[in-house]
């Protein structure tokens, strides 16, 4: 019993997380991308001034964080005519919970004693997680399809399926690294790719798996966005060419949905990333014990201490990651379409089977991961 | 645990309903959906089946079904739309080309 | 697999096939069976297949039957209008969908089924270790002829599908002309 409610706290947790990582992105998007293009930005919200008069800069952060989303929320929920009305309304949500219940099977940290007792830190301990992320990232696509047919809208149609046919081909690339991944460790379970990561090589390197896969952390990195459909991969969305996609009759709540599933996906994959490749919640050089640092010191740190340090290195792997995801969207020119596909089909998938073929040749020479 | 019984008399029922659209309606496309029905009904009663007798095999022919449906999905489909852009319909009784 | 997840998956997986055969627009058949799907992906994993409901959820639900809506788009299928077909062959596909239910519910009998239980798995049942220990070593070579089949597959469907160029349509009018001229 303690066990299942534990799970529902950490699931709760991580899905908490997942959505302020996405707020953190919303807000980058905003004043982020002002930074990046050398303008002011979000700028109209400084409530009482009360920032300025301390001299510091006016972040938009009422903007960003909270006029937006009540603007959002409180607009008309406006279905067209000739609309199917059920599907209209099923497929924001069927497009943002896939995305929402992928978070529960990412281990956020070890294992944490606390009066006795010991949890895991990750919310659901399955042993299959790898393939369970894949099926739901794979479901996550009929939102984004339906959503484009149930609007009775030709843009939204065409946006529609400019968005399943690129979410299918990027899936691929996508599986053929995480494949690429299961195979260096062994194992379909998340914890246990984290806890494999542990220690170090030549005693100071990290043995996280960027090192030993780095071609599958490129893959992984560039299907991700382009799963997530932000730029250089927006092609589902083009003011002059589809205006917003499948989005396009969709207001309120349920545009703010569609919104917020790809932010979620692009925290997503940045937690996958730091899962698979930058050591989960692994710190560099510390042990249970606590810091045994290259040149031979030992620093004893407490083992609650250390659970926690683990936590914040998660964290913050995370948040730096998607920083990152930020930066390339506001620095890198879109494709085209055909550009996308060639670059999806020609280019990651033959890449991604190389990967897996020299994989699978190195871990049968060293004589398996186990 | 679910008596086997009663996973049988469930795959049963799926395949029943498969065959009935099978038989009933006319629109190829759903036609070719009861045949998923049908195959995923069998998938059903070979993973039970597989799981009380506490062998693989069940799942290694599960796996085959799905490849090979795979495989007839894109066959099938691709037949639909050239009959399509030929004959412009995908109503079974007006494809009477063959009848005389 | 508790017995009251079992119910509701039952319940949910005729409802949704029923929907798969009564629903009047292609769409909604299609989404009631990617609901059939999932919910026997779960039936699946419930009895320790858990790689081949995984595989169920993303190989058939997430990729085949978006294939099918693709499908449906491509030919942009209007919403049917009432019974279609010959009553005959309804009334003939009901006679038989009935007998074919009181055979099924004859041979299905619990006496009848003897068969050895072992309903307490081993460890590793059903994970991907067992799974391609018994695919790669006893299904060797089935599993070899299943990748020349999607070859295969792939091919004839991009044979089947694709359009013919205006240029391959020139070329084959002057072929023929060239036989007729020779013959």
């Amino acid at each position: 019993m303690t066990e299942l409610v534990v799970g529902a706290i950490e699931a709760i947790l991580m899905v908490l997380i997942g959505l302020h990582l996405s707020i953190f992105l919303l807000y980058f998007e905003r004043k982020g991308s002002a930074l990046i293009q050398d303008r002011v930005g979000a700028n109209r919200a400084a409530i009482t001034g009360f920032g300025r008069k301390l001299g510091m800069p006016n972040l938009g952060i009422v903007n960003t964080l909270v006029a937006d989303p009540l603007k959002l929320f409180t607009k008309e929920d406006f279905v067209p005519e000739g609309a199917d009305h059920f599907l209209h309304g099923l497929a924001p949500f069927l497009a943002l919970f896939p995305v929402l219940v992928t978070f529960v099977v990412i281990p956020f940290g070890d294992t944490i004693t606390i009066a006795g007792q010991t949890f895991n830190l990750q919310a659901a301990n399955l042993n299959a997680a790898a393939l369970y992320l894949l099926a739901t990232i794979g479901i996550g696509v009929y939102g984004v399809a339906l959503g484009g047919w149930a609007s009775n809208n030709r843009w939204a149609l065409l946006g529609g399926i400019r968005a399943t046919a690129q979410m299918i081909s990027y899936e691929i690339a996508m599986g053929l690294a995480i494949v690429a991944v299961i195979m260096t460790y062994g194992t379909l379970d998340l914890q246990e790719m984290v806890r494999s990561q542990g220690g170090v090589w030549f005693g100071f390197l990290p043995r996280w798996g960027l090192f030993v896969q780095p071609l599958a952390f490129i893959l992984l990195l560039t299907a991700g966005v382009a799963e997530s459909k932000r730029v250089p991969f927006d092609l589902p969305e083009g003011e002059s060419e589809l205006i917003l996609g499948y989005m396009v009759e969709y207001s309120g709540g349920k545009q703010a949905a569609f919104m917020f599933t790809d932010f979620a996906e692009q925290a997503l994959t940045a937690m996958l990333l730091v899962t698979f490749f930058l050591g989960g919640w692994q710190v560099p050089w510390l042990y249970r014990d606590g810091f045994h640092l290259p040149g031979g010191h030992i620093i004893a740190v407490a083992p609650l201490l250390v659970s926690i340090l683990g936590i914040v290195s998660f964290l913050v792997k995370v948040v730096v990651l998607c920083a990152f995801l930020g930066l390339v969207r506001w620095t890198l020119p879109r494709f085209r379409y055909d550009q996308l596909m060639r670059l999806g089909w020609k280019g990651l998938v033959p890449l991604g089977l190389a990967n897996v073929l020299v994989t699978a040749f190195i871990v049968v020479a060293t004589g398996g991961a186990h | 645990m679910v008596s086997l019984s009663w996973l049988m008399a469930l795959s049963a029922a799926i395949f029943v309903i498969g065959v009935g659209g099978f038989l009933t309606r006319r629109n190829i496309l759903v036609m070719f959906m009861s045949i998923e029905l049908m195959l995923n009904a069998v998938n059903l009663a070979f993973v039970s089946l597989g799981s009380r007798l506490g062998t693989m095999d069940g799942q290694v022919i599960v796996f085959f079904v799905m490849t090979v449906a795979a495989a007839e999905a894109a066959v099938g489909l691709a037949i639909i739309i050239s009959i399509f852009r030929s004959r412009e319909t995908v109503h079974a009784d007006d494809l009477t080309l063959l009848k005389w | 697999m508790p017995a009251g997840l079992f119910w509701f998956l039952a319940a949910l997986s005729i409802l949704a096939a029923l929907g798969v055969v009564l629903q009047r627009n292609p769409v909604h058949c299609l989404l009631a069976l990617v609901l059939t799907l999932l919910a026997i992906a779960v039936l699946f994993i419930g009895q320790d297949a858990i790689v081949v409901g995984f595989l169920q959820a993303i190989v058939y639900a997430g990729a085949v039957m978006v294939l099918f809506l693709f499908v449906i788009w491509l030919l942009n299928l209007p919403v049917e209008s009432g019974p279609t077909g010959h009553l005959a062959l309804k009334l003939f596909g009901t006679l038989a969908v009935a007998a074919l239910l009181a055979e099924l519910a004859v041979f299905l009998v619990p006496s009848r089924l003897q068969l050895k239980f072992s309903s307490a798995h081993a460890a590793g049942y059903g994970s991907i270790d067992a799974l391609s220990q018994t695919l790669f070593s006893e299904y060797l070579i089935a599993f070899e002829v299943t990748s020349v089949l999607l070859l295969v597959a792939v091919i004839g469907a991009v044979a089947l599908a694709r359009r013919t160029t205006q240029a391959e349509l020139q070329e084959r009018k002057e072929a023929s002309a060239r036989v007729e001229k020779a013959a």
